[in-house]
């Protein structure tokens, strides 16, 4: 194996305030009952470094507030500021300005307070926070970068907390700060004499706000953390087994009652009229029927009366944006549009390889469907759901129903995983909608098949690569990316604009081309390389999915990386050590080689693939073994996809700082999920402008007959001192492994994605009533 | 309307409703019983898995009326009385093997894990990996493999 990354001696990355580099952080002991701290936030704590910037780092603060004047915090003293705090029962509290979507978000913030203010874990209260408008673009959870803009600001909160806490016990006990020690929630003295944090929280508080000096409050350095970097469970693991845990259709809002909408029978249609409102409006449990702007929704005393009523409505539909588009269009146009490759002539020797790749539409939708409570009132509204982009949602909602912004409360929920779907706000949108033209609150879920057919999906891309060599040396590098327009949504696009100026990217680029500049970067040295993107307009309404590019990208360039390593006579993972350039790739790759037993002997139909990919300031290697053979492959499973199965899937990541190795490791084992679902099983089939996937029977995402029986994640020694991203890291590479063992298995490399995308493995819900009825023989299923 | 009784994690309850509403909404919409999730309502990604007489099924394929006043309804939320602890064995390898992302299919995935165990058991056999096979419950964070080794730990504790 190669050197570990690790040797070289931990970096400060400015983590020690005062340190080199680092930027300054203002602190508030803030009024209130009992003892609240809080730190301006939005600080870059990592270097800006280019290469694996996978989105820009968030402005600073001092460039969005004018946090020196003392006069306004006096007047809104957490504005812009996140604050922790410490409660008479000894606990500690902090309202996140995230979204917990399964991601172990809460946990991980839990751990980085209970680290610093020395108090045990289950001590630790994380909620998430209101829409905070003064936070700009600091409340949005997107580009796995919420550990890496969290990490400092809020261990300097928790440790100026600390501090307080000790100062307070030594005033009361008239004695040195210094003297004192903190564990598990207690101060103490050499003599013996003990304060609990809760004891002293209300002494420690502020009567009036006031900045404090926190140039000299020290953070914990790695070597000195008994929390952070050792793997936990997570937080909500006892709700979560229990059932208590609280998702949107679980909150009792009063008179929020169950209501859903009729759909079109294409993307985006339009209610032209309806002709039985009133007898269904007269259906049992019914209370309303509003016709909205892509549908017509139904209040009712349950969600399955809603269901009933919405099949029974009779109603006449105008076209949607899309009403002509099929696969083939789509791939049609896509052809069209790509971009020709640039390099210049090569020498007459040289060979090249071409390489096209298409990958079908998928659906970013999470188990829950979407889902929103609204209750508008003539002069305000208040709505609850799972937003990762929340001020966006807020001000977009206000601009709908025709209120100001603040007149608006958006709560954030946690969700029942969100895969990129909650970057929108869709249906906390039609909610508020609903919920003002029935003049009620209403508790608005979508139908599964609704989040299928209607919801957002990651746009069909084409990925065309080209290769030349000579002799033992790569020449080019040519990847031209093709997608459907892929919609960020405004939060990240604020965002996003908001930094133009400091984006490491010459011209005048589109938002999709800035993104796409700034996630993809080939990781290996191939002389002259080129990477390009265009998007081309067409009416879906589309979104990222578990990252935006990269899992495509990557498969498209792994999947060539191995024909080239074949072509030029050498072993896959020998060719990629060879070419990688960066050295934590490098010992990914060594890792997983050695602990996946790369090249181990294999009967014919089975087969090895490796896939390798850097983002997010992480690294990460895959390697699979997946089973081609006939008995395998055509194993019978009622109403499931078969087809070849990984056997075996290892994924080796360096995440920089692992903050919680059990917590990334859980990202790491659902990226490979879903890496093979996209490669062997699940994609959108648009017919006519609709998606025929209605349900999980024909959306074919990973199942247990699919998932490998030998899973296992190797968490790297930290390598830095502060986090990658994590939550979207390993998919990508994982894809590219899936792939290539694939090809390697079968002597075929794959070239569209799914590879069971041409066969339709399922009959199709009837288009119209756009929500099936449930099915009434449960009983005869039971075991 | 028409009425309905039968008893739900050891308590007759009695509830007003139209004979077709499945039980699923019965439980979330009118009893306020939350554990059993919503995830698609046709029978097909098991989130709702809750036990009758003590064998997992869909609530959300099952008219009310098809549920006799004797019958025993059990969720999630009623799952540790039956074996009068605080957590049943399936919950604690839960917790213990930090099974859950999201969350959100979990409450489903222990039930239908709970009724395997005994279904197996009851075929003379202890849980192997081809039973899990049989597991249809849909995880989209993709947390198959911890489930799976959650399952084979709380089967031994059980």
């Amino acid at each position: 194996m190669a050197a570990a990354p690790n040797d070289s001696p931990p970096r400060s990355d400015g983590e020690r305030p005062g340190g080199p580099g680092r930027r300054r952080f203002l602190g508030y002991l803030v009024a209130a009952p009992t003892l609240a701290v809080a730190v301006s936030y939005g600080v870059d704590v990592a270097s800006p470094r280019r290469a694996a910037a996978a989105l820009p780092s968030p402005p600073q603060p001092e460039e969005i507030f004018d946090l020196g004047d003392v006069q306004n915090l006096a007047a809104a003293p957490t504005s812009g500021l996140i604050s922790v705090r410490v409660n008479s029962d000894g606990s500690a509290s902090f309202a996140v300005p995230r979204a917990e979507v399964g991601q172990g978000m809460t946990t991980a913030v839990a751990m980085m307070i209970a680290e610093e203010l020395d108090l045990p874990l289950d001590k630790v209260r994380i909620t998430l926070a209101d829409a905070r408008p003064e936070l700009l673009m600091n409340q949005f959870t997107g580009g796995s970068n919420s550990m890496r803009s969290i990490f400092v600001p809020v261990r300097t909160a928790a440790a100026i907390a600390r501090r307080r806490l000790i100062s307070t016990a030594a005033a009361r006990w008239d004695v040195p700060a210094a003297e004192l020690t903190t564990k598990h929630g207690v101060i103490t003295h050499p003599d013996g004499r003990t304060a609990t944090y809760g004891s002293l929280a209300a002494a420690a508080a502020a009567t009036r706000t006031t900045q404090v000096d926190a140039t000299d409050v020290q953070l914990k350095t790695r070597e000195e953390f008994t929390i952070l970097g050792t793997p936990r469970g997570r937080v909500d693991a006892h709700a979560i087994v229990t059932g208590r845990k609280t998702f949107g259709t679980d909150l009792r809002v009063p008179d929020a009652m169950p209501t859903m909408v009729r759909r079109p029978p294409t993307i985006g249609g339009t209610v032209a009229a309806v002709r039985n409102a009133a007898a269904v409006r007269a259906m049992p449990g019914v209370t309303d029927v509003a016709v909205i702007d892509h549908g017509v929704a139904v209040r009712a005393a349950t969600f399955g009366q809603c269901v009933d009523a919405l099949r029974a409505l009779d109603v006449e539909w105008g076209p949607g944006p899309v009403d002509g588009e099929s696969d083939a269009t789509v791939l049609a146009k896509l052809k069209k549009a790509m971009l020709p490759m640039t390099v210049p002539s090569l020498p007459l020797l040289a060979k090249t390889i071409d390489a096209e790749f298409t990958f079908a539409f998928a659906s970013n939708s999470p188990l829950e469907p979407d889902s929103a409570i609204a209750d508008v009132r003539a002069d305000r509204a208040e709505v609850w759901a799972c937003l990762k982009a929340p001020i966006d949602a807020q001000a977009d909602i206000a601009g709908r129903l025709g209120l100001p912004q603040d007149a608006v409360t958006v709560h954030v929920v946690e969700g029942g995983g969100s895969f990129g779907r909650h970057l929108f706000h869709d249906v906390a949108a039609e909610a508020a909608e609903i919920s003002q033209k029935m003049r009620k609150p209403v508790k608005l879920s979508w139908s599964r098949t609704d989040s299928f057919r209607q919801g957002r999906t990651h746009p069909m891309c084409v990925s065309r690569v080209r290769v030349s060599y000579l002799g033992g040396e790569v020449l080019t590098y040519e990847q031209r990316h093709t997608s459907v327009r892929t919609d960020f949504g405004h939060g990240l696009g604020e965002m996003l604009s908001a930094t133009a100026a400091k984006l490491p990217i010459a011209g005048n680029l589109s938002l999709a081309e800035s993104v796409f500049e700034l996630t993809q970067s080939s990781p290996y040295d191939f002389g002259v390389t080129t990477q390009l993107l265009n998007e081309i307009p067409l009416g879906f309404e589309t979104g990222s999915m578990r990252n935006i590019y990269s899992p495509n990208v990557v498969c498209a360039q792994e999947l060539v990386v191995d024909r080239l390593a074949a072509a030029m006579g050498k072993d896959r993972v020998a060719f990629r050590r060879e070419y990688l350039k960066d050295d934590r790739l490098r010992a990914v790759l060594d890792k997983a080689a050695a602990e996946g037993e790369w090249g181990r002997s294999l009967p014919a139909g089975v087969a090895q693939g490796i896939g390798v990919h850097a983002e997010y300031r992480g690294a990460v290697a895959c390697l699979v073994e997946i089973d081609c053979r006939p008995e395998t492959v055509n194993r019978p499973i009622e109403h499931g996809v078969t087809g070849p199965r990984v056997t075996r899937a290892l994924t080796v990541v360096d995440a920089g700082f692992a903050i919680n190795p059990r917590g990334l490791e859980a990202q790491m084992i659902g990226g490979m999920n879903d890496a093979i679902a996209l490669a062997l099983t699940s994609s959108l089939h648009i017919k006519d402008g609709l998606p025929l996937e209605g349900s999980w029977d024909d959306y074919f995402y990973t199942r247990q007959w699919n998932t490998p029986l030998d899973m296992r994640v190797i968490v790297m020694p930290n390598t830095r001192d502060t986090p990658s991203g994590a939550g979207e890291l390993g998919v990508a590479p994982a894809l590219a492994a899936v792939a290539g063992a694939y090809a390697r298995a079968t002597g075929t490399m794959p070239t569209r994605f799914p590879i069971n995308h041409g066969t339709l493995g399922f009959a199709p819900f009837p288009v119209e009533p756009s929500t099936p009825q449930s099915p009434t023989d449960g009983l005869d299923r039971s075991f | 309307m028409p009425i309905h009784s039968f008893k739900l994690n050891g308590t007759q309850v009695t509830v007003e409703t139209e004979d077709d509403v499945r039980l699923l909404w019965v439980l979330r919409d009118l009893l306020g019983v939350t554990g059993p999730k919503y995830g698609c309502g046709l029978g097909v990604c098991q989130a709702c898995t809750s036990h009758i007489n003590g064998k997992a099924f869909n609530p959300c394929s099952v008219p009310v009326s098809q549920i006799k006043p004797t019958d025993e309804i059990t969720t999630i939320e009623g799952l540790p009385a039956t074996v009068g602890k605080e957590l049943h064995p399936m919950q604690e390898a839960w917790i213990a093997h930090d099974v859950a992302q999201c969350g959100y299919c979990q409450p489903g995935q222990i039930m239908a894990a709970v009724a395997k165990v005994k279904q197996v058991r009851a075929a003379g056999r202890e849980i192997g990996d081809a039973d899990l096979d049989e597991l249809r419950n849909v995880c989209r964070c993709g947390t198959y493999s911890r489930i799976r080794a959650a399952i084979k730990d709380g089967a031994k504790q059980m």
